[in-house]
């Protein structure tokens, strides 16, 4: 019940490598990528949530083999495809690109007042807050999308299944696993609910260690 | 699959076949990001000059030191550090730093009984408006999976070692709230403005993978 991108307490990866603070990007084509990436993004065709479900789609030996801003590019292609924005012909070359006819066009001029704007993904729900901060919960037992097979979630593997405390409400927000999917916002209560690292991992390397995750309250239910 | 049937096969992911799009794409990526910007623009879905001026905007004018602003005001400004509790979002937006990937901000204090840390296990996501784009490290496998289940070891090899008596509690941002650490201020720095002190913040200690030293 996971895809590849869902690696939080996995062994096996080897030390982290800081670097420098002026290091922004290691190659030209990763500026580009990410550049292009926001930009195909502004058209409005599709979501965040439909980004991210995109990348974690690649074949688990994909996401494994490319590098960062590889999998962005193949989740815009496979994206672009998906939203009919262009046909598999036209990302071949068999044919000559035709000229769109949905979605906006960022213009130079307007990256600046667009990447200031932003997009919250706080909404209205109709679905009440049911946990306050200092109640224990308990997560799904399975972290997979109760809507979609083998669909987009952000509950992560490492979490479903264990009994955490509410530690901040965080409103309502766009449910993910409904808009990855075009199912549309269904925002509901949001939640950072905190985790004790015994109750995460075999080895944890502190009793008083935690770690906080943002969960929906879809994910949740009162622990007994 | 046939590729060339309808686009609309696509549509209600998750498609598991082998045959993604993306690999009509040149394997090359380079190439690959190439060819994909050709065919956007060509389809009139792009502006070639919009990805200049992104990236002229990451690469130049939105970084770290939005964050260490943030942090400096905190440390010097009791008023701002309750609003920056209060609603951060809102605290920081009235300095200017609102936006894409930035949307939802809660700040996080360091302290001798709790040390902060940022991770994203299932993407990349981080305070853009205040960091700018996540460094490579933040990115990793090696990150991601770590930090999680063992940050003192990753706190390691950020050459930070916390005593026992600090708990570590460690943010996974899985929705759209981004969290901004704000690290002790470091002894000795009583005499200094917040221009200087947020001359000493480095992006690492604002995700919590460093301390801040005195001058």
């Amino acid at each position: 019940m996971t895809r590849p991108h869902d690696m939080g307490g996995r062994f096996g990866d080897g030390p982290v490598q800081p670097e420098p603070e002026d290091v922004k990007f290691h190659a030209d084509w990763h500026a580009r990528a990410m550049a292009l990436t926001v930009a195909a993004g502004a058209t409005g065709l599709w979501s965040i949530d439909d980004s991210r479900r995109a990348r974690e789609s690649l074949a688990p030996k994909d996401y494994a083999a490319f590098a960062y801003y590889e999998k962005w590019i193949a989740g815009l292609a496979d994206l672009l495809v998906e939203k009919g924005a262009a046909s598999v012909d036209e990302m071949s070359g068999a044919v000559a690109p035709a000229r769109a006819t949905e979605g906006r066009v960022l213009m130079a001029p307007q990256v600046a007042p667009a990447l200031a704007k932003g997009a919250p993904a706080d909404r209205p729900s109709e679905i009440a807050q049911a946990f306050q901060p200092g109640d224990s919960v308990v997560t799904r037992r399975a972290a997979g999308n109760t809507l979609v097979k083998g669909g987009h979630t952000r509950l992560p593997l490492y979490a479903a299944g264990v009994q955490g405390e509410v530690l901040r409400y965080h409103g309502t927000h766009v449910l993910p696993d409904a808009n990855a999917h075009g199912f549309g916002d269904r925002a509901e209560p949001l939640y950072a609910v905190a985790f004790r690292a015994g109750d995460l991992w075999a080895h944890p390397e502190h009793p008083e260690d935690s770690v906080v995750v943002d969960l929906w309250q879809s994910y949740l239910s009162p622990a007994r | 699959m046939d590729l060339r049937a309808s686009p609309r096969q696509f549509a209600n992911m998750p498609h598991d076949s082998h045959d993604h799009p993306h690999s009509l794409l040149p394997s090359d990526p380079e190439l690959r990001v190439k060819a994909l910007e050709t065919l956007l623009v060509a389809k009139g879905l792009v502006d070639p000059a919009a990805l200049d001026e992104i990236i002229e905007t990451y690469s130049h004018k939105i970084g770290p030191a939005n964050g260490a602003t943030v942090v400096a005001r905190a440390w010097t400004d009791p008023a701002f550090l309750q609003a920056l509790r209060d609603d951060a979002t809102e605290a920081v937006r009235e300095m200017g730093f609102f936006g894409r990937q930035g949307e939802h901000i809660v700040a996080v204090e360091n302290s001798a009984e709790t040390h902060n840390m940022v991770v994203c296990t299932l993407c990349s996501c981080y305070p853009w408006p205040l960091l700018g784009i996540p460094p490579g490290w933040y990115k990793s496998d090696a990150y991601r999976a770590r930090a999680v289940r063992e940050p003192r070891a990753v706190l390691k090899e950020f050459g930070v070692t916390l005593p026992e008596t600090t708990a570590v509690r460690v943010w996974d941002s899985t929705a759209e709230v981004r969290y901004l650490v704000i690290p002790e201020r470091p002894a000795g720095t009583e005499g200094l403005d917040a221009a200087a002190l947020a001359a000493l913040v480095s992006r690492d200690a604002m995700i919590g993978t460093a301390l801040v030293a005195a001058p």
